[in-house]
């Protein structure tokens, strides 16, 4: 005979470890990420871009490139397409080109979008070059960083990581709940004297297992491939983790506490899960929203828990940093629970 | 003096405008295998479910064995076992494995788990993965995990409804064989008559949240509804003023448009002769002729002017 606990775990994680799909996107879709973004971001050689000239038809080629740039700052290749103004906004439009030069007489008039950053560079840069220089700067000032902690890659495994926890715990958690509730299973079970509290505690456990698992294998696989580092302390990412896995658990069981239809229950998950994805700085920082907006995600769980990451992994942040946020992720994690457990439909 | 193992008393449960279960009053004594008898929506589930602690009345009683569900839940869950009309278990899940699982919640481990699948026929099923199993299979499973813990009291909502008449009779054996050996008392609702009169002792028969009439599948027939059916076609239409033998007749139907008649007699014997007789002189062709006895669904008709499978 077993403890009930016991087997509830167990059934969690036979229904998760049988279900390729679920297996595919909670382990190798985070890695693959890592890798795929790694590689593009770290390999990155030489810029190229698109530009459309328009020129007066003196010459006949279609398109031609120039090299702007030196060793130390990096090189932008730029592909010059000779086309008409009109075909020259086309391009625009469909984002091939993010500028275009149109020459009047001797001299150059660009046409772009002012709040593209793509585009206002490519103009500084082609303004400098097509006046006869190189570029604004000879690059002797510049100190390139090639310094672990401070590549793309170290930005993004831990945000990789605390996304991976989220997704885990928010579909993992949610999406069961639901689905047994909509199957009558729930329903079933507590017809029988199982506890609600073993339910609710293998639920935790297996969940908090598996996203242990599946962060590991990222870390890992970035260390393995990517020589990243955990700067700071162990202890404290394991306790982060442990308090982020808390916040979404909670989070996932009070979205999860009431609805049995699947599709409503996506939508919640969706508008849970979404904005926090895109906003909270995973793949890329934050820092460019306006300053409200910034003092607004900084609130969300997921920012807070890759924010905290990156400072252990990156700065090499210890116990004294991650109380508070420790702290904020725990409680909140423990509220949504017991809400989501007070109003939670068993039947 | 029998032993009452459950006791409802003017239960009323409603839906918004919807009278689910109408103030029912319902006694079974232990040992009972009672039939819970009508059409969809007459508040079988409703009413199986509140004695179930699954959900509660609005207002009335519910008593097993003296206890009630606010008071003596943990007590209850050990000593009943049930299978809800819609339950799908965990597809990834072999069947042992989710016997193995509700076991454990009633601290028992495989050697249990083991006699029951051999109970239900199971065995060499055990590790299917649920979603495989077919439909007599999977409310054989459904019937093992209300067995796991031997229950005194079973409740079984619409436990062969879909499956085919083979599937459907190995579920009743297993229900027979259990009456026998362990003297189970058992609820089970079902909207097939031949399954209330086949398995069960008292039949109760229910309608949007009331019940209509209960007893042994005798006395049901013989108290309320008396004589037997003649069913014909013809080749003409025939107004109940012409037939012969007008006091024999209880009731009579008749379909124009598939020039079928019913006849409800008193004495089949006695007014069969003049009919055929009748039918005779008037040169009007039968193209069939059926008699026969008395169902509950003519009972059910006759009570509510609906069959019960509509
Ligand atoms: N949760 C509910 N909400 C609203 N109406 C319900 C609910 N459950 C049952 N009903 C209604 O109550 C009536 C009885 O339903 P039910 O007990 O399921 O009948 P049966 O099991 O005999 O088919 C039906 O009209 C049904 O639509
Ligand atoms: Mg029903």
């Amino acid at each position: 005979m077993k403890h009930p606990i016991v087997l509830l775990v167990l059934t969690n994680f036979r229904e998760f470890l049988r279900q390729p799909g679920a297996v595919f996107w909670a382990v190798f879709f985070p890695v693959l990420m890592a890798g795929g973004l790694g590689l593009a971001f770290t390999q990155k050689g030489e810029l190229n871009q698109k530009i459309a000239f328009v020129g007066n038809d003196q010459t006949e080629e279609k398109s031609w490139s120039k090299k702007v740039g030196n060793e130390t700052t990096g090189f932008t290749n730029y592909e010059f397409l000779n086309v008409g103004f009109d075909e020259g906004l086309v391009l625009l439009k469909r984002g091939t080109v993010d500028l275009i030069v149109k020459k009047e007489g001797e001299d150059y008039k660009y046409h772009f979008d002012p709040l593209n950053p793509e585009a206002q560079l490519a103009y500084i840069n082609l303004t400098a070059a097509l006046n006869g220089n190189q570029t604004l700067s000879n690059g002797e000032d510049v100190v390139p960083l090639k310094e672990i902690g401070s590549r793309y890659i170290d930005f993004l495994v831990p945000g990789l990581m605390a996304m991976g926890v989220m997704m885990s715990c928010m579909w993992g958690i949610s999406y069961g709940l639901i689905e047994k509730r909509s199957k009558m299973l729930l329903r079933r079970m507590v017809a029988t004297p199982m506890r609600k509290a073993h339910f609710m505690t293998a639920l935790l456990v297996s969940r908090t297992v598996m996203s242990a698992i599946e962060a590991s294998i990222l870390v890992v696989f970035s260390w393995f491939f990517f020589d990243i580092h955990i700067e700071g302390s162990f202890s404290a990412l394991v306790v982060l983790y442990l308090s982020g896995t808390l916040a979404f658990a909670g989070i996932a069981i009070l979205t999860a506490s009431r609805t049995d239809n699947t599709y409503v229950g996506n939508g919640i998950l969706n508008a849970v899960v979404m904005p926090m994805m895109i906003l909270s700085g995973i793949f890329f920082s934050y820092h460019g929203f306006p300053d409200w907006a910034v003092s607004v995600i900084r609130l969300f769980p997921l920012t807070i828990f890759a924010d905290t990451a990156r400072a252990i992994f990156i700065e090499g942040a210890g116990w004294s940093q991650i109380v508070l946020p420790v702290g904020v992720l725990a409680g909140l994690g423990l509220v949504c629970m017991s809400i989501g457990m007070k109003v939670f439909k068993w039947y | 003096m029998k032993e009452v193992q459950i006791a409802a008393r003017q239960v009323i449960k409603h839906f918004k405008d919807v009278k689910a279960v109408n103030g029912i009053d319902l006694t079974i004594y232990k040992g009972e295998f009672v039939a819970l008898l009508g059409p969809n929506g007459a508040g079988k589930t409703t009413l199986v479910e509140m004695i179930e602690g699954i959900q509660k009345p609005d207002s009335g009683e519910i008593k097993l064995k003296g206890m009630t569900w606010a008071e003596h839940a943990g007590q209850l869950h050990q000593i009943i076992g049930l299978s809800l009309q819609e339950t799908r278990f965990i597809e990834k899940l072999r069947v042992r494995e989710t016997l193995e699982l509700f076991a454990s919640f009633y601290g028992l481990g495989s050697e249990r788990v083991e006699e029951v699948l051999e109970l239900v026929n199971l065995t060499e099923k055990q590790k299917a993965f649920t979603d495989k199993l077919s439909g007599g299979q999977r409310q054989r499973m459904a019937l093992g995990i209300s067995l796991l813990n031997e229950p005194e009291i079973l409740l079984l909502d619409e436990p062969t409804t879909g499956l085919d008449p083979n599937a459907r009779r190995e579920l009743w054996d297993i229900l027979l064989n259990l009456r026998k050996r362990k003297g189970t008392t058992l609820i089970l609702t079902t909207h097939y008559m031949e399954e209330a009169a086949y398995l069960c002792d008292r039949i109760v028969i229910m309608d949007q949240g009331n019940i209509l009439a209960e007893g042994t599948l005798k006395q049901l027939l013989s108290k309320h509804v008396k004589g037997e059916i003649i069913d014909f076609t013809v080749d003409r239409p025939m107004e109940r003023d012409v037939l012969p033998g007008q006091q024999a007749i209880l009731n009579y139907t008749f379909d124009k448009d598939t020039l079928s008649g019913e006849l409800l007699v008193t004495d089949i014997v006695k007014f069969l002769p003049d009919f055929l007789l009748y039918v005779q002189q008037e040169k009007i062709q039968i193209d069939s002729l059926e008699c026969r006895k008395l169902t509950l669904d003519d009972l059910f008709t006759s009570m509510t002017g609906r069959h019960i499978n509509q």
